[in-house]
């Protein structure tokens, strides 16, 4: 009983203690993804990306509000909804008013709920949700939410991007898809059946696949059923080791067609399939690389791989986030979530690729320019995990026609 | 659809094998000792990760070599200091040694090697296509696994069979006080046999490296399912580890190759389901995705009907 | 607290302080932690302790009262909390009208279905046999919870909302601190049933099976039958512990019950101590507080409980609860002054090894995963440069002397042991 009750009082003084010291002129931004596990890659890339934009296009540029400094505290969720949640609590708990999240749009959900769920409990210690990357359209229409904002194109607006590429390739007859068993590989499948369907309706989708996340050890079976499926195409949502396996894998049968993904770049995959998917592999992002559009941009990419050698602008919408958030606390001239908000919907802006984005006010979707990028290691100026391949962009869709029209029915506080 | 039962069959082979050599040496270990290895696949990751690192350095054969030897010495290592230390405490706390051990094992590789997979890719010598059928490749380092896979296999059989240690081994497997009466030191075979089958886990890992990704996850991944092998093959029994590895690497790939559901099951008889029914899971079931549950199914009905297992004469 | 609660001993004819006082104890406890630890975090750490508590304590009546060693116990509490957070949402859309803080017999009772169902074949033998259909099952109905969406939700799982239920005596559980009042209530109650049960004769027999259970047929027990009795019990409780879970966290997924929450369980009993009754209570309290606190200050905290859990393994298999109980007998000849002593000699070059192979641990994590030309880190406020020599060379000071004093001081601390549990003289009187 002795020994316990002096654990007991010791750690938590010491936790206590920890909590308390809180500067109070930082601005803190959780950053709650995964740094453990098969997606521990992409977490931490997006980590070290966000540290970087904070400290580049805010910190140094003397901060926001008069003086205040941004600051990342990040928080591993090893991709699972319920440790998100945790992890929210324990960030709340520690004065946090940002949420940043991207990966896994399962996480997303949990937390767009339960910070929804928050605010409304606790109307004087509110947070707001940064959605820098989970792209399930689920979260900007039905379960859309006041708090949430989301700095990437969702699943649907990509998805329609691809398809208008697909239309004009006549030689494609026979498409399979395949992706991740859970919210985004599901929205991924139907919105590829939906625009398909309507953009070429002769194409016949000979595989439609879901495989558990994070869980195959080996795509080989998968490669193998697509080969032997005769398909012209393949569709895949696919991002993290489950990207790495099955570009690995199809690589390995041989397969040559056009494999159009979300996220088959950076974070080793572009390493892992290298000249095996050269002029194979296309990608549809925001953020362009290739060609370098500004000089601002140009300086800031190799500023970036000056400091993290083994890393990648994977997610340039993070930058965009970071500067967004600083320019709306300045618009608003409050750090209060409930304000940056209010200054947030609506908001125009012009990225360092010098696009103009609009955070849509209806359904807090960022309406930008789309890119349908190849794989390739001819002319490239930055490429990606070192590898000499990097993604070069061949189309891009204006801001104007990505825009879908959201089913989002908002309830704003008073 | 030839074409994918045949490259079904030869994936399935090549996974059935590599499980065989994880499940080879816990098998051995288990009959021997009582002690179900859960550290076992941790070998596994440890064999990988070492080659990984004199891959680095001298390049990836020397590391087929001294990586598995590594392994078998920590192996080794662990049984005489670790196991039959805790052995005092009982079977229970063996058991709970283990699987701590498992974990720890885990987080130790996070932090000496991160928590990122590893580039530990396959020797340039072996990177091209073996042969191609109906246009597909089959990958000349698959072959070269299938090929250690066997040989594996074989010399196992022939010192278990045919040689003075393998007929001790087999003693000791049997009747460990007897064989000690008879003048053998039994703790030296044991912790011969539990490096060996150390060994032989760490050298599955240096070959599955490179072909299923070297991450600090990758022992969880395939942990249970060697369990699975060694019931369902029974206790003792190398052959039964043979076929229960081969069943389960064919029952797994021809599971995602054939795209059956319970309704195509149920048109067969002319039964119409409702689509939203609250039973609509159980209605659109289909192979693939049933795949990962099929090896646990299998588990526990072995052990319900069959405790001994196919091929085992003991019960676990 | 913990002689009483001793599962090895009992005096059924106790005076009442004695009997009672422990349980009075704790639930003043109960009452009053909130008011001295009051902040959110504290609060959060609280809640999870005492779902813990409950999910440990049922575990331990498997491991520690009835010999199974199981691998899957987290499928009765993770089935217990998916079955309490549907019910949340039927009150919720008024499918039935229920209180909210019935929630958690639901999913006691879907653990206790579940334990009947599987403990109906699973019961026939312990040892590895059980063990294994344990595992197997563990990992049949994880995966199958990523198939039936319906029931599990898939990967997202399945969330509610605890606030939605009737409001009772101006409760509706918007915050966390009501939470926590609900969890206490519950975890008194299992708390003092889980004892309760391990008093009756049932519980008593349970025990018997576990040390030899030839000898309990032999006097007209079936030792299935014990088994299989602790089994339903324990996944009953396991299911209540669920149930907290739901309402705390208003989310249920695949991951609450995995293996490797079964894993966790299996590792904090073990910690605390499986041969106790308050064991799994102690291992639960030690397990939340490494995992909060220690996780704020330090990455690599799951090396540290890792290792901390081998070495529990391998030379306290009693555990923490253990340790303790090994100074009951000097505490009883008035004899524990005796070792304060040699405690401190002992312990202080023991904190400076220790300090300095964390910290050894902790500079090389930090090279390792720092951005490249940060060099700075800090431990317990001090800030210095990981990549200049003066660090390693202190922390492997402190390791190797702290090592050697250590190691000088066994002796002494030894003879302090031995002395201080010497079988009394006649002429020392003896309490108790």
């Amino acid at each position: 009983m002795k020994i316990k009750s002096t654990i007991l009082t010791g750690a938590t003084l010491a936790a206590l203690s920890a909590f308390s010291a809180q500067a109070a002129d930082t601005i803190k931004i959780g950053f709650i993804d995964p740094l453990s596990g098969p997606f521990a890659a992409t977490g931490t890339n997006g980590l070290q990306q966000f540290r970087f934009a904070v400290e580049e296009l805010v910190n140094k540029k003397g901060g926001v509000l008069g003086g205040k400094k941004f600051e990342i505290v990040p928080y591993d969720n090893k991709i699972s909804p319920k440790e998100s949640l945790v992890q929210l609590k324990r960030a709340i708990g520690e004065g946090v008013q940002f949420i940043a999240q991207g990966n896994s749009s399962g996480v997303a959900n949990a937390l767009t709920d339960a910070i929804k769920k928050h605010n409304k409990r606790n109307p004087d210690n509110r947070v707001l949700f940064l959605n820098y990357s989970a792209v399930d359209p689920a979260l900007t229409n039905a379960k859309c939410n006041f708090w949430h904002f989301r700095f990437d194109a969702n699943a649907d607006i990509k998805m329609n991007a691809l398809t208008d590429v697909i239309k004009a390739k006549s030689d494609i007859k026979k498409v399979y898809l395949i992706g991740q068993d859970y919210s985004f590989g599901k929205a991924v499948a139907a919105a590829a059946v939906k625009f398909l369907g309507e953009k070429r309706p002769d194409i016949k989708i000979v595989g439609n696949e879901l495989h558990p996340i994070g869980k195959v050890k080996d795509f080989t079976p998968y490669a193998t059923k697509i080969r032997a499926s005769g398909a012209d195409a393949v569709i895949t949502g696919n991002w993290g080791a489950d990207m790495i396996g099955l570009g690995k894998a199809i690589g390995e049968t041989g397969l040559d067609v056009p494999i159009y993904t979300y996220y088959a770049a950076n974070d080793g995959i572009t390493k892992t399939i290298g000249a095996s998917g050269k002029n194979k592999i296309r990608l549809v992002h925001e953020g362009p690389a290739n060609p370098p559009s500004t000089d601002t941009y140009a300086t800031y990419h190799k500023d970036f791989k000056k400091k993290n050698p083994e890393k990648d602008i994977s997610q340039f919408r993070i930058a965009n986030a970071v500067q967004m958030l600083a320019a709306a606390m300045e618009k608003g001239g409050s750090a209060k979530p409930i304000d940056v908000a209010r200054a947030l919907e609506g908001m125009e802006f012009t990225s360092l690729h010098g696009e103009k984005l609009t955070m849509r006010a209806e359904d807090h979707q960022m309406i930008q320019p789309i890119h349908i990028s190849v794989h390739t290691d001819e002319n490239i100026t930055f490429d990606s995990d070192n590898s000499g391949f990097g993604l070069r962009t061949e189309t891009t869709v204006a801001a104007a026609d990505t825009a879908l029209p959201s089913t989002c029915k908002m309830r704003r506080p008073k | 659809m030839f074409e994918l039962l045949f490259f079904s069959l030869l994936n399935g082979i090549v996974t059935g094998l590599l499980l065989f050599m994880l499940a080879s040496g816990l098998t051995l270990i288990f009959s021997m000792m009582g002690v179900l290895n859960f550290a076992h696949a941790s070998f596994y990751m440890l064999g990988a990760y070492f080659a990984y690192t004199i891959s680095l350095y001298v390049g990836f054969w020397p590391g087929l070599i001294i990586a598995p030897i590594l392994v078998g010495l920590f192996g080794a290592l662990v049984e005489r200091y670790g196991l039959r230390y805790v052995h005092r405490w009982g079977h229970v706390a063996e058991l709970i040694f283990t699987f701590g051990l498992a974990f720890l094992i885990e987080e130790v590789v996070q932090f000496i090697w991160g928590k990122d997979t590893k580039a530990y890719h396959e020797p340039e010598i072996l990177q091209f296509a073996l042969f191609t059928v109906f246009g597909q490749d089959f990958p000349a380092y698959k072959a070269f696994m299938l090929l250690i896979s066997i040989g594996i296999f074989i010399m196992l059989l022939m010192i278990l069979t045919r040689s003075r240690v393998g007929l001790i081994i087999q003693a000791a497997i049997t009747k460990p006080n007897m064989t000690a009466m008879l003048g053998h030191n039994v703790p030296l075979v044991f912790m011969g046999v539990f490096g060996v089958g150390s060994a032989l886990a760490g050298l599955a890992g240096v070959i599955a490296g490179p072909a299923l990704g070297t991450f600090p996850g990758m022992a969880v991944v395939l942990g249970s399912i060697v369990f699975v092998i060694v019931v369902v093959g029974g206790l003792g029994s190398l052959g039964g580890a043979f076929v229960a590895s081969l069943i389960i690497g064919l029952l797994q790939t021809f599971a995602i190759a054939l795209d059956y559901s319970v309704s195509d099951l149920l048109a067969v008889f002319s039964i119409t389901t409702e689509a939203d029914s609250a039973l609509r899971d159980l209605w659109t079931l289909s192979l693939p995705q049933v795949a990962p549950i099929l090896p646990y199914l299998l588990l526990v009905l072995i052990l319900i009907f069959r405790p001994t297992g196919l091929f085992g004469k003991r019960e676990t | 607290m913990s002689e009483i609660a001793n599962t090895q001993t009992g005096e059924i004819s106790a005076p009442f302080a004695k009997r009672f006082g422990p349980w009075i104890f704790l639930a003043v406890a109960l009452i009053v932690l909130p008011l001295i630890f009051s902040s959110n975090i504290a609060v959060y750490t609280m809640n999870l302790m005492g779902i813990f508590i409950i999910f440990a304590l049922s575990y331990n009546m498997l491991l520690g009262q009835g010999g199974m060693l199981s691998f899957g116990h987290a499928v009765y509490f993770g089935l217990g909390g998916f079955m309490s957070v549907h019910f949340m949402n039927y009150i919720e859309y008024e499918v039935v009208v229920l209180p909210m803080f019935m929630l958690p017999i639901f999913g006691g009772i879907i653990g206790l279905v579940f334990a009947i169902i599987v403990g109906s074949f699973s019961t026939r033998r312990a040892g590895t046999v059980f063990a294994m259909i344990s595992l197997g099952i563990g990992e049949l109905i994880a995966a199958s919870s990523l198939i039936f969406v319906a029931f599990f939700g898939g990967e997202e799982g399945v969330s509610g909302d605890r606030t939605m239920g009737p409001v009772i005596m101006d409760v509706d559980f918007a915050q966390d601190i009501e939470v926590y009042y609900l969890i206490a209530a519950w975890a008194f109650v299992t708390i003092a049933l889980m004892y309760l049960f391990s008093r009756t004769p049932m519980g008593r027999m349970a025990n018997a099976v576990r040390d030899n259970d030839e000898r309990a047929e032999f006097i007209g027990y079936s030792q299935r039958k014990v088994r299989f009795i602790s089994f339903c019990a324990s996944g009953f409780f396991a299911g209540i512990a669920g149930g907290l879970f739901a309402i705390n966290f208003e989310i249920v997924t695949e991951e609450n019950l995995n293996a490797l929450t079964s894993g966790v369980v299996l590792l904090m009993t073990y910690i605390g101590g499986v041969g106790f009754f308050i064991g799994p209570i102690v291992g639960a309290v030690v397990f939340t507080l490494l995992q909060t606190v220690l996780s704020n200050h330090t990455e690599i905290w799951q090396l540290y409980v890792g290792v901390m859990f081998v070495l529990t393994v391998m030379y306290v298999p009693q555990g923490l609860t253990g340790i303790m109980a090994m100074h009951i007998p000097a505490y009883r000849m008035k004899r524990l002054s005796g070792l304060v002593v040699p405690y401190i000699k002992a312990g202080i070059p023991t904190i400076l090894m220790l300090s300095g192979i964390v910290s050894f641990l902790e500079m090389v994590h930090h090279v390792r995963a720092a951005a490249l030309g940060e060099t700075m880190m800090s431990l317990i406020g001090i800030e210095f440069d990981t990549h200049t020599v003066m660090p390693w060379v202190i922390s492997g000071v402190l390791a190797v002397v702290g090592g050697y004093l250590t190691k000088s001081q066994m002796p002494q601390l030894r003879e302090a042991w031995e002395q201080a549990n010497a079988p009394l003289d006649s002429g020392e009187g003896a309490s108790s």
